[in-house]
């Protein structure tokens, strides 16, 4: 089933009657968002961006504002003024919100024994679905245990099963795994898309992890003080961001900053060959856009020293500092190179940027290859 | 792991373990257990039939039913009423909201004979609330009634204090589940809700229960003190003082005491079993 929103908003406090509108605490501006049946969209954005707000107004458990009117629809069905328990949801909690004096069987059966009489299924096909369910999420076993007896990424899959049961339209999980380790957070991520692609419901999810929001999601929606800075596909946001927010929040990003002149860009001992207007420029650099050599050239002399590396992954980290740098740069080389260059600690060395970004005061990007 | 289990003495990380339980048994043997000992001793110059008749005579029995009765009623006064403040008092925001909170400790705080004597000043046929009730043909003050509602003033303070501290950790998402499950608020609060509160709820209402049966001084003001009609055991015993009979007075005093501590002790049990299933363990 498909959602769509049209200028939903939100804030939170009373303000005066005669001034709607009233942005001190506003916690949504008027939002508009499509998605399509079966897609799985997620909200991403920094803590205090609204997404959650966002995700709960959906779900029915916050109302919208009625100045402006928003609506929310699901397909065609008109779901702003339904109770949460009438709007055909699934809801996932971060901290799951499973009823800790019931068993594993009794969370997931809940939904199925709260219908009314004639809608509610016979007790032996409540035993079946809710069987099925938790072979689903491959807790059969522990049907007869209770939540404080499981780890915590198992509660949260008998919270997805406990969501899934009443076979919703929609289904909403809020930071589902932001409670979890690493390892866990991983598996269930892979888990939760196969399912859905099994399954095929529409979901949308709440994250403040830029790598979950871009694995997980076919579409991703970037946010940032109640407004949706930018919504795409995990590719084309990481590729083409619209601002400077989307592109400083999808990944690290290595500030240089200085005057221009006559082509020149300096920054303290450093310099930079652009073409660029005279005047102070800022420019952002990817750590993959980023080299290391032992020796300048005529186009970059920007002298740093290595403070710390970390070779874990598929390539190496190496974070830089200097004076003339604000706070230290992030570089990523390849295995090979490290060992070429036989990087320490301590060490002195000139970075040469490949390519760099660049936004302005007015909406768009400019980004610059630099042959090397 | 098992490797380091050798039987070395194992030394504790905290500090002052012997002496802090060591003041603690003190003082519990000091302040609880000598007197008790002390009641159990005055009996020893009572027989087993002479104790039998001084606890099943007529008007003592009489006074346990009164007793047991009043507090029953106030006790389950109390578990609905105190449910509903500690819910207030911790789900909404309204002003006079902290003031409320301080009023629930009142009836620890204030003599319990200044209470005794307000309500049956308010309950008398002649008092504001008393003369209000007469006229419908309800008498409160010199009834059972009355005993019922000053065992319900002294008591209340247990069933929302032990409830209010359990509502405040209920994460509110546990609701929102519910709903965003299709239950009706009353399906709400029924399967969910009070299960959980279940436990404090009872404690609650058993510690009310054990304060009322020994309540004396709230009570005898607006007891009316008719023998086999508004006596209650506590008066029994300050009878029998009076008459400087002590075996007597510390026989009747035994059943009490033997009543309340089975009754906070089966309390206790059951506690455990049910906390113990929410935290993981099967017993």
């Amino acid at each position: 089933m498909s959602i769509r929103l049209t200028d939903i908003a939100k804030h939170y406090g009373h303000t005066g009657k005669g001034r709607p509108g009233h942005t001190a605490n506003r916690a949504l501006e008027p939002v508009n968002l499509e998605v399509s049946d079966g897609e799985l969209v997620g909200l991403l954005g920094p803590s205090g961006s609204g997404k959650t707000t966002l995700l709960r107004i959906i779900a029915g458990l916050e109302s919208p504002d009625r100045d402006p009117a928003g609506r929310i629809l699901f397909g065609d069905r008109d779901v702003t003024d339904v109770h949460v328990r009438d709007r055909r949801i699934g809801f996932v909690f971060q901290h799951y919100a499973l009823f800790r004096h019931m068993t594993v069987f009794d969370n997931v059966a809940f939904g199925l024994t709260v219908l009314p009489r004639r809608e509610r299924p016979s007790s032996g096909e409540i035993r079946a679905r809710v069987h099925r369910l938790l072979e689903m999420v491959q807790l059969e076993r522990f049907a007869g245990r209770y939540p404080a007896q499981l780890s915590g990424g198992q509660q949260q899959r008998v919270s997805l099963a406990r969501a899934l049961a009443l076979r919703p339209d929609v289904l909403l999980l809020d930071e589902p795994f932001g409670a979890l380790d690493a390892k866990v957070r991983q598996e269930l991520r892979r888990w939760l898309r196969q399912l859905h692609d099994e399954l095929g419901f529409t979901s949308l999810f709440v994250t403040h992890d830029q790598e979950e929001a871009l694995e997980l999601s076919d579409r991703v929606a970037v946010m940032s003080h109640g407004r949706i800075e930018q919504i795409d596909t995990p590719d084309a946001l990481y590729r083409t961001p619209a601002n400077r927010f989307v592109f400083e929040f999808l990944g690290d990003v290595n500030h240089l900053e200085g005057e221009v002149q006559d082509g020149v860009l300096t920054c303290g001992d450093a310099r930079l060959a652009v073409d660029l207007p005279d005047g102070h420029q800022e420019l952002l650099l990817r750590p993959h856009e980023v080299r290391l050599t032992q020796a300048p050239t005529p186009e970059a002399q920007l002298p740093v020293t290595v403070t710390a590396i970390s070779p874990v992954g598929a390539e190496v980290r190496i974070e830089v500092a200097a004076d003339w740098l604000a706070a230290p740069w992030l570089a990523t080389v390849r295995h090979a190179d490290y060992e070429r260059l036989a990087l320490t600690r301590g060490q002195r060395l000139y970075v040469i940027p490949r390519h760099w970004h660049r936004f302005s005061d007015t909406p768009g990007q400019e980004s610059r290859a630099i042959a090397a | 792991m098992s490797a380091l289990a050798l039987p070395l003495p194992r030394r504790r990380v905290l500090p002052g373990f012997g002496l802090s339980l060591g003041i603690s048994l003190t003082f519990v043997s000091l302040v609880l257990l000598l007197p008790m000992t002390g009641l159990v001793g005055q009996l020893k110059g009572l027989s087993l039939a002479e104790y039998w008749a001084i606890i099943s005579d007529g008007r003592v029995v009489a006074s346990y039913t009164v007793t047991i009765g009043a507090a029953a009623l106030a006790a389950l006064a109390n578990a609905a009423f105190g449910l509903l403040l500690a819910w207030v008092l911790v789900r909404y925001d309204f002003p006079g909201k902290r003031l409320l909170d301080a009023l629930m400790d009142l009836p620890f705080a204030l003599p319990t004979a200044v209470a005794g004597i307000t309500l049956a000043t308010l309950y008398a046929g002649n008092g504001w609330v008393g003369g209000l009730l007469e006229p419908l043909g309800l008498k409160v003050a010199y009834t059972w009634v009355g005993i019922a509602l000053a065992m319900a003033f002294t008591s209340i303070p247990f069933v929302v204090r032990t409830v209010q501290p359990v509502l405040e950790d209920l994460p509110p998402e546990v609701d929102e589940a519910a709903m965003t499950l299709g239950a009706s608020d009353a399906t709400g609060f029924r399967r969910v809700i009070l299960p959980y509160l279940w436990p404090a709820l009872v404690t609650g209402t058993g510690l009310a229960f054990v304060r009322s049966l020994g309540e004396f001084g709230a009570i005898i003001f607006i007891a009316g003190n008719a023998p086999f009609e508004t006596e209650i055991t506590a008066l029994m015993i300050f009878v029998k003082l009076q008459e400087y009979d002590y075996a007597g007075a510390s026989a009747i005093a035994s059943v009490v005491l033997a009543v309340s501590l089975a009754l906070l002790l089966a309390i206790n049990v059951w506690q455990g079993h049910f906390i113990k299933r929410l935290h993981g363990g099967r017993g």
